[in-house]
């Protein structure tokens, strides 16, 4: 493919150049070619073909089948997909306070620290994170401690394992993602729209939603499908913070080729998740009429 | 030096708005000092000062955007104190206009007729009236990037006076725009502030800006006001080494007072020459001073030409107390060395040395073909009237 | 509600303590995982039964401390030999992939850019299951029709390097193109003006230019791979990276050398974010 690129190349003639574009085409078409495209490609292919241990038996779409006639398989499904969109939702409106408070209301020397305070803990590990949240939450947990040491519960109460506390950590995760948009964007906010709005007579709820908002609309749906790329991936948070019946899409992706060993399975809801992912992000795109490759910057 | 009102004194009721010994510190220095000033009904009012003089931050705090130490702004005889941005009668057009860019022009010409509840009917019939009156009539559907550096300026402005605000208060609005625009919008402006009788309050480090707008004009340095008058009185009159020299260009001269009785003088220039010349209040005989002298009142040849001074005051002039001039011989002549002839069409000058000195003199070359004769290196004498020239104490204007 | 716009008090106070709360959200795990690390307790849990520094130093049949867990310690080795090798090579392949479709012209271009793009909303569980899949879809053929065990198709240390490398390079790849979007060319021209080759040109005159890019993205590049689970979970053999090793002891039960080891990570990533932060901001004053 690179030979046949190279020498169609007439933008710019000359040896040295074509050895250059030789140069950095062909890690990048490796790189590509090999881990992204290909591993998708097997990955449909596995999805349509059955177990092998029951010998080859062709094309077939008994995978899928399987999905939606095992309730269990689509309610997760379902479940993970709505839940990630609610993660979304709850990311935005905890953030858009922050983001606006680091970018617009405090004093601008704090801004800059305050920022750095807030990427601090993202660069953390996820595990680190979560982790934290167990020892704080749970039935003999920090928290605990201090409730029932104010007297506030007689007994330990469980909070981990059950659904709220499994958003609220996925939430937290996601924050990150979400800030740094945002922050980005509101500092494109020139001060004098929002004097501008003020001084024609509105207040700050009406600034809030007829200027800040739209301004930060290409933030919002970065974020947005960042959040909701990695909340609908999570493997981690659902299954150290949720409960043993808050099934995530991912952990049964994760059975059927760990526990379970049907990898053909595994395949169709992988290309499911992959699917779906995809659909909400274009979903996501058009309804804002924005671009990929302007979003991921 | 600060216009003379004393705080006692109770807005006069044709005052649209009026500012009264309002002080703004900032950490270090203050940024507005014990400025006092009124804009009457109707009027073209601008505040006039190099950037960092402190008149933005005096139009914010008009605008609401900052408080004053102290002073008090009143807007129609009320005062501003306490009162936010949204609920005063004032709006601001900002310096690059801030014009929504996520709205179309009706939008943004809406925006403020529906903060105040205004039925919808009403609002599409107002929004389509001053974008008549400012001519756009039809722009309502566009969006304000589709607009030229004129247009922007014309929607920033409707949306302010669809709102029928008591005073406008315009922030440099025309900094942005090419210099042709430029000069095409201020004559704009004036005429629709003419047309709407809505007073203006404009700032502006550009002094032709200024002039060419204003009823009245403030001149603005650190913080403090310098003088407050006619444009014209800007020019002629200057109150302080300030003013002559931020108004309009001007030539210096640094020596020492000779003689001062009333407002008249005699100076001997650091080269030795004499000059009669006009003296500030305050200034006594042996004093350190700088005389002032525009280009455009210094005469080539002046035996050829006759003097234009000031004769007696004229009390109804439009210029207030500028008095008529009379014809008569120039008092000041001095020979002078051509270096340089800067061709500049209508603002066409010579460069000159006084003979034996290196100062460098600015002489306006009439177009008028008289002297076309005039070529570099010669020697010529040039002469102006004796209040033509203007001395304050050396070193004050800075 | 801004800088510049007057306030009441209880807006002030409330927006205050709203975004204080944010901050005590943010910050009370790792706080309450960094000080648990240090309790004289078998378990990381309160009450408070002194300070101690036995989860890091201890050797004793109780308590063992981090610098003699032996199982943790070497998957903290594995975890770093992977992260050298990924943040390598995700440099040298991004920092090309910087250069082709920053500089470059070629039919197809968009496809590509776009191709590049993709691991960023393919989520890691994906990644990590089709990468599995193809490579033992490879093995196998290679076993089968060639008769050669290729090793590294099977899951283990190089298939967790290849996993991570496959998404960690688009990241690099934004973060080098970003800076070569700053980049002069006239200064290329000038070069190539006074003879350098084209290759001279990219060594003495872009690559210094992106040198503190290229290193911050291999400092990103370290860490996202150092703290990578989802992808890992699918491709690791038989010698656990750190983050599937804490998994592991999280899921069963937790002790506190898990705080401690959490301590260290947390202290680590500071000084290498605080680090990358500080030299960000400097070539952002200086370009």
């Amino acid at each position: 493919m690179s030979a046949a690129v190279m020498s169609s190349a007439p933008t710019r003639s000359g040896p040295g150049l074509r050895l250059t574009l030789a140069l950095f085409l062909t890690p990048v078409v490796l790189w590509l070619g090999l881990l992204i495209v290909l591993p998708h490609i097997d990955l449909l292919i596995m999805s349509f073909r059955m177990d092998p241990s029951f010998g080859d038996q062709g094309w077939s779409l008994e995978n899928y089948h399987q999905f939606f006639a095992e309730p269990i398989y689509w309610l997760t499904f379902v479940r993970t997909a709505g839940y990630s969109v609610l993660v979304t939702l709850l990311t935005f409106l905890v953030s858009l306070p922050v983001a606006f408070y680091v970018t617009k209301v405090v004093a601008r020397n704090t801004s800059r620290f305050l920022l750095t305070m807030l990427l601090l803990p993202f660069w953390v590990s996820e595990l680190v994170r979560v982790y934290g949240w167990m020892i704080l939450l749970r039935e003999s947990g920090v928290l605990n401690h201090w409730l029932m040491a104010l007297g506030i519960t007689g007994a330990p109460v469980e909070m981990l394992y059950n659904d709220a506390t499994m958003i609220m950590g996925l939430v937290y995760t996601s924050m990150l993602f979400m800030v740094v948009p945002l922050v980005s964007v509101l500092e494109s906010l020139d001060d004098s729209l929002i004097e501008a709005a003020c001084d024609l007579g509105a207040g700050p709820w009406t600034i809030m939603r007829t200027i800040v908002v739209p301004h930060c609309m290409p933030g919002i749906v970065s974020g947005g499908i960042v959040v909701f790329m990695l909340t609908l991936g999570n493997y981690l948070t659902p299954n150290l913070m949720g409960g043993k019946n808050s099934l995530w899409f991912t952990e049964q992706i994760y059975n059927q080729f760990i526990a379970s060993f049907n990898w053909n399975q595994g395949a169709a809801f992988g290309f499911l998740l992959l699917a779906l992912s995809s659909c909400i992000i274009w979903l996501g795109l058009r309804l804002t009429g924005q671009k990929l490759s302007r979003v991921v910057q | 030096m600060p216009t003379d009102i004393s705080p006692a004194t109770p807005p006069a009721v044709s005052a649209d708005l009026s500012v009264t010994r309002l002080v703004k510190r900032f950490e270090k220095f203050t940024a507005v000092n014990d400025v006092s000033f009124e804009v009457e009904r109707g009027k073209f009012f601008s505040i006039l000062g190099p950037s960092g003089c402190g008149k933005t931050t005096l139009l914010r705090m008009i605008a609401g955007f900052g408080s004053p130490d102290s002073g008090v702004i009143a807007i129609r005889g009320r005062d501003m104190a306490g009162i936010a941005p949204n609920r005063r009668p004032a709006n601001l057009i900002f310096q690059h206009l801030a014009l929504f860019p996520m709205m179309s022009v009706a939008e943004n010409v809406a925006f403020g007729l529906k903060r105040r509840g205004m039925a919808g009917g009403e609002i599409t019939r107002r929004v389509q009236d001053v974008l008549e009156r400012v001519g756009l009539p039809g722009y309502g559907g566009k969006m304000p990037a589709q607009l030229s550096g004129g247009q922007k300026q014309r929607v920033a402005i409707a949306r302010c006076l669809v709102l029928e605000p008591a005073v406008l208060l315009l922030d440099e609005p025309l900094g942005a725009l090419d210099l042709k625009l430029r000069e095409q919008m201020k004559v704009e402006l004036k005429t629709l502030q003419a047309e709407v009788g809505t007073t203006f309050v404009y700032i502006t480090h550009d002094q032709s800006e200024a002039l060419v707008m204003s009823d009245h004009v403030a001149v603005m340095n650190a913080g403090r006001f310098e003088q407050v008058d006619t444009p014209r009185n800007l020019y002629r009159r200057p109150a302080s080494a300030f003013v002559a020299g931020f108004v309009g260009e001007t030539n210096v001269w640094s020596g020492t007072l000779e003689e001062a009785t009333g407002d008249a003088g005699l100076v001997r220039t650091d080269e030795g020459a004499v000059f009669r010349a006009r003296v500030a209040a305050g200034l006594a005989r042996g004093a350190r001073v700088d005389m002032f002298i525009r280009p455009e009142a210094v005469l080539i040849d002046p035996d050829g030409a006759t003097c234009v001074t000031d004769g007696a005051t004229d009390g109804a002039g439009d210029g207030g107390d500028a008095p008529l001039p009379v014809r008569g011989p120039c008092a000041n002549r001095v020979q002078v060395q051509v270096q340089a002839i800067l061709f500049d069409g209508a603002a066409s000058r010579l460069l000159t040395h006084p003979e034996g000195s290196r100062r460098e003199v600015m002489v306006a070359l009439p177009q008028n073909r008289l002297y076309d004769h005039i070529r570099p290196g010669d020697r010529i004498t040039v002469g102006w009237d004796d209040r033509a020239g203007i001395c304050f104490a050396a070193g004050s204007g800075r | 509600m801004i800088r510049s716009l007057p306030r009441s008090r209880g807006y002030t106070m409330g927006y205050g303590l709203y975004v204080t709360l944010y901050f005590v959200f943010l910050f009370a795990p790792l706080a309450v995982t960094c000080v648990l690390a240090f309790n004289d307790s078998q378990f990381p849990s309160l009450p408070w039964k002194g300070f101690t520094l036995d989860w890091f130093l201890a050797d004793l049949p109780a308590r063992t401390g981090i610098f003699h867990d032996r199982g943790n310690l070497s998957s903290i080795f594995t975890s770093a030999q992977t992260a050298i090798l990924v943040s390598v090579l995700a440099t040298l392949v991004g920092t090309c992939a910087a250069f082709l479709f920053e500089q470059e012209e070629f039919p197809l271009k968009g496809a590509l850019y776009f191709l590049m793009l993709a691991p960023l909303v393919v989520p890691g569980v994906i990644l990590g299951i089709s990468i599995l899949i193809a490579a033992t879809t490879a093995g196998t053929f290679m076993e089968d029709v060639l008769g050669i065990d290729v090793g590294i198709l099977r899951p283990g240390f190089w298939l967790v390097v290849l996993g991570q490398f496959s998404f960690i390079t688009t990241f690099v790849t934004l973060v080098v193109s970003a800076r070569l979007k700053k980049f002069d060319r006239t200064l290329e021209e000038a070069a190539l003006n006074l003879g350098a080759t084209r290759l001279e040109v990219i060594r003495y005159i872009t690559l210094p230019f992106l040198r503190t890019a290229i290193i911050g993205a291999g400092a990103v590049a370290f860490l996202m791979s150092f703290e990578n689970f989802n992808t890992t979970l699918f491709l690791v053999g038989s010698e656990p990276t750190l983050p599937i090793n804490l998994y592991l002891q999280v899921r069963d039960g937790s002790t506190p050398v898990i705080n401690a080891i959490s301590f260290l990570l947390i202290v680590g990533t500071s000084l290498v974010a605080c680090v990358n932060l500080y030299a960000g901001r400097r070539t952002e004053v200086s370009s």
